[in-house]
């Protein structure tokens, strides 16, 4: 695994070559099905036949985590929901979660994000108010109640996550490796706290984003990117906000599809085996 | 004039949040949506409405995180919240209930103690759902003292009945049961005990005026983020 500190960006030849970089095992968090998850990287980790990857939602998880998981690349998962939304339950993850094949830890939104800005600060550990009463707490031995120093009052914080992989999906790199992200801000917060940052993008820039007052406010510093791809359309069946939307007839047929394990296998051999990444 | 059960939940709604500055909308929920753009349209500017699932033009933008954040400093009134289980003492299970597996807990364990109000949400109103005690605590209807806590649950609507949190006794009261329904049904089909007034009204009936703002510029708006619902409901499609 590429080390933390000094990142050079490498500009690979495209999401297989992500793929081989994400080893079997890793803590890879991911986007929600709304903010831009790489979905062809997804693809291509379930071709090389990824195991064992521990998948953190930032702070949901939709389609990309319900593929994997039903591909079989999936140990555990720790998010505050998996679901697809209005296309309804994610089902590969419901039954393999409901069989004890793979690991839930679950979580609760605003605490995913705490934990993700306690590693961005490298602090220990971050507060978050409420949570107190929530059976979540019981479960997680890397939550505790404290004092507040200053008040006295319960408070519940969470342990830093430093996640080994943060891989997403974005609309521009620039060839220094600088990435666009736009508004979609959990994106900046999962690349900070990573050890490794992988993006897929849909344009390549030659311009420096940096140079533009416009765009540098949406931007993640290559400092933090350890590798970009170019993958048009990468994040298909989901959105890219802005270029294009979520393809929602698609999303109804691999739920539909995805109920039955031949009906997921058969879904794999038309969307995910045979398809050569474009 | 005749109306649909959405449209007497969503005037329910309107009633609910009447007098709130700010109300979110989380994902999945066009009813409450509903609610809150026909108690705007009543009142003319308040409430802010931000409603979290919009694709385009999202009211936020420091990414997912903003929610919670306006959250934890006291910037929302009203959210709502559904369970796959909720129980007599306002605590929501989102996890799994009966060995099945739910889709999870969202920033329910957060958002009941940082919104002022929490309006639970339901439509189906049966035993499996209604419960003596949720199996698992995703967010709990109340804290002990001292325990930091801004706001609570401040009422449940489910497709029977309205019912009002009762903070100081932690039990649910029941307000009404909406037209067509009746107390013994509502006793029947709820699996934890309330309180209930000797008699128990009706839920009042959306007005005419009311009707006409829900298939006016609500449903015109409605039409944009919810259009499968819009167009069920009001044969809307987007402008």
């Amino acid at each position: 695994m590429e080390a933390l500190p000094a990142n050079e960006t490498r500009v690979l030849p495209g999401p297989e070559a992500i793929a081989a970089k994400i080893p079997d095992g890793a803590l890879v968090a991911l986007p929600p099905d709304y903010s831009t998850p790489a979905m062809a990287v997804v693809r291509a980790l379930v071709r090389r036949r990824a195991r064992g990857l521990r998948l953190l939602g930032v702070p949901v998880l939709g389609m990309a985590a319900d593929l994997l998981v039903g591909a079989g690349c999936v140990a555990e998962v720790e998010s505050s929901a998996v679901s697809l939304g209005e296309a309804g339950m994610a089902p590969r993850f419901v039954e393999a979660v409901e069989r004890g094949a793979v690991r839930m830890r679950d979580s609760t939104c605003p605490m995913v994000h705490s934990a993700l800005q306690a590693a961005e600060k490298g602090v220990p550990f971050m507060p978050l108010g409420g949570v107190l009463g929530s059976d979540l707490l019981a479960r997680r031995e890397d939550w505790k109640t404290i004092a507040d120093p200053f008040s006295g009052a319960p408070l519940v914080v969470a342990q830093a996550i430093v996640p080994e992989v943060a891989l997403f999906h974005a609309r521009w790199a620039d060839r220094a490796g600088n990435v666009w992200v736009g508004r979609r801000r959990e994106l900046a917060t999962m690349a900070h706290a990573a050890r490794a940052c992988f993006v897929t993008v849909e344009e390549l820039r030659e311009d420096s984003m940096l140079e533009d007052e416009i765009l540098a406010p949406g931007v993640i510093s290559s400092v933090y990117v350890s590798a970009v791809a170019p993958a048009p359309r990468g994040a298909w069946p989901l959105g890219v906000p802005g270029l294009y939307g979520v393809d929602d007839m698609h999303l109804a047929y691999y739920a539909e599809a995805a109920r039955t394990p031949a009906g997921f296998a058969r879904y794999l051999e038309e969307f995910v085996l045979a398809a050569v990444p474009a | 004039m005749s109306w649909a059960p959405a449209e007497l939940l969503a005037c329910t709604i309107a009633r609910l949040v009447a007098g709130a500055a700010h109300v979110a909308v989380g994902a999945a929920s066009p009813v409450p949506a509903a609610g809150c753009l026909l108690a705007r349209a009543h009142e003319g500017a308040r409430p802010r409405i931000s409603l979290l699932h919009r694709r385009s033009g999202n009211p936020f933008s420091e990414g997912s995180r903003e929610l919670f954040d306006l959250a934890g400093q006291g910037r929302i009134d009203v959210f709502f919240l559904g369970g796959a289980e909720i129980d007599g003492e306002a605590n929501v299970n989102l996890v799994s209930a009966g060995g099945r597996r739910f889709p999870g807990s969202y920033g329910s364990a957060f958002m009941v103690f940082a919104a002022r109000r929490t309006i639970l949400f339901r439509e189906e109103h049966t035993r499996r759902v209604l419960v003596p005690r949720v199996e698992f605590v995703s967010a709990p209807g109340w804290s002990p003292p001292g325990v930091p806590r801004r706001g609570g649950p401040q009422a449940l609507l489910t497709g029977r009945a309205l019912f009002l949190w009762q903070p100081e006794r932690r039990r649910f009261r029941l307000q009404s049961v909406h037209p067509g329904h009746s107390a013994e049904e509502v006793r029947e089909h709820t699996g934890f005990d309330y309180d209930a007034p000797e008699r128990v009204p009706h839920t009042p009936e959306p007005g005419e005026r009311e009707l006409a703002l829900l298939r006016g510029p609500v449903a015109r708006e409605m039409a944009r983020d919810y259009p499968a619902f819009a167009r069920r409901l009001w044969g809307t499609a987007a402008p």
